[in-house]
């Protein structure tokens, strides 16, 4: 019975969005916001990626409000799992495989993490994505070996000091006149690495920041006891 | 220009996967499984507003690489869409340490067991019989034992 309602509501939700897909124009969308900023967010913001313009540039508040939903994720995963006994059992090592190629694959992965948070204004990638990249390598070696010991101290200084600088730069822009994260230092060439003003700089501590939070949140999700 | 059938199919495979998680969600039984669900609604949902923001013979909104900025698509939901993967996987991990923590508690994952075992940990702190619903209404049931941590706290009341 609870499943038939289930399938029921299901199908509902299911007719219900397809009728509103049918009504909507698919593939000529209202573009009213977004044309506006396709067209001046070169001029303002000097971002060759636009999204990252988006992103950082026109709704900067809004970001720093998704790495605090992030931060207090994490924060209350921290308080959730609680910390570990020191007696309690942890899986074994694992295959010879997956150890060299967590070895192999950490530098790699650090070069990629940064090579797409610096290029986030450029190219399609960006500090969360670049983040998640970073994240992943140090998280690799903790899967080959989980008694691998996890910094979470130094975890913790990168994510705040990131944190800090990103705020830093918002409240710069504040006292020199401007709106809460306004781009500053104008805008430079356009598609070069050095454009944008504080896009760049805005982006590497969402990357530090975002690495950092994921990192820690990884190693305690693996850390967690269960067996008890 | 627009070929029949072809926004049909998009559309339909973004609301299909918001759907088949939403299914999940409603009809699994395992908490994990309840989490996994949660990501694949989240996907279509991730994909419906990105489909929201295309359109036909669109190009990646990126300057610099002699695409006209009237063939770009909307920028603005490839943002959202960003925000909302990122607080996503917040969402997630929180989920999964909460799993870790209930499987920790109470030995399972199945939502009835967990249930079941909840209901009589619930009764058997406020000193009630197990098998009363907790709908019932409360004015019969007698008064909650107090604690012993309280009871031995000094002769005062």
């Amino acid at each position: 019975m609870r499943n038939l309602a289930s399938l029921l509501f299901a199908g509902g939700l299911a007719f219900l969005l397809m009728a509103i897909a049918a009504l909507l124009p698919f593939g000529h969308p209202p573009v009213l916001a977004g044309g506006a900023i396709l067209e001046q967010a070169a001029d303002q913001v000097g971002a060759a990626n636009i999204v990252t313009a988006v992103v950082l540039g026109y709704r900067g508040l809004d970001t720093l409000g998704e790495i605090t939903i992030l931060f207090a994720a994490a924060a209350g995963l921290g308080l959730v799992l609680g910390r570990r006994r020191a007696g309690a059992p942890r899986d074994p090592d694992a295959g010879p495989v997956l150890r060299t190629g967590a070895a192999l694959m950490f530098p790699l992965l650090v070069l990629v993490g940064f090579h797409i948070i610096l290029h986030g204004h450029l190219t399609p990638g960006g500090g969360f994505q670049g983040g998640v990249i970073l994240a992943a390598a140090f998280f690799l070696p903790l899967l080959a070996r989980p008694g691998t010991p996890v910094d979470h101290p130094g975890l913790s200084l990168v994510e705040g000091t990131a944190g800090a600088v990103f705020i830093v730069t918002g409240l710069v822009a504040l006292l020199t006149g401007g709106e809460f994260l306004q781009p500053l230092l104008g805008t430079g060439t356009l598609g070069t690495l050095f454009s944008a003003g504080t896009l760049p700089i805005l982006y590497l501590a969402l990357g530090l920041k975002v690495g950092a939070e994921l990192a820690g949140l990884l190693a305690r999700l693996a850390d967690a006891e269960t067996d008890t | 220009m627009m070929p029949a059938g072809l926004p049909f199919l998009f559309y339909a495979g973004a609301i299909g996967l918001l759907v088949i998680g939403i299914s999940g969600i409603v009809l699994s039984r395992n908490l994990f499984r309840i989490i996994l669900a949660l990501a694949l609604a989240e996907a279509g949902a991730n994909l419906l507003l990105v489909l929201a923001g295309w359109h036909w013979g669109g190009s990646a909104p990126i300057l610099g690489q002699g695409k006209a900025l009237e063939t770009m698509v909307d920028p603005v939901p490839q943002a959202l869409v960003l925000t909302a993967i990122v607080i996503g996987v917040g969402i997630q991990a929180l989920a999964l340490a909460l799993a870790v923590r209930a499987y920790r508690a109470y030995g399972t994952l199945d939502m009835r067991r967990l249930r079941n075992r909840m209901n009589r940990d619930i009764a058997a702190a406020a000193g009630i019989p197990a098998e009363s619903s907790r709908d019932a209404p409360a004015g019969g049931r007698p008064t909650p034992p107090v604690p012993a941590a309280h009871r031995s706290g000094g002769g005062r009341a």
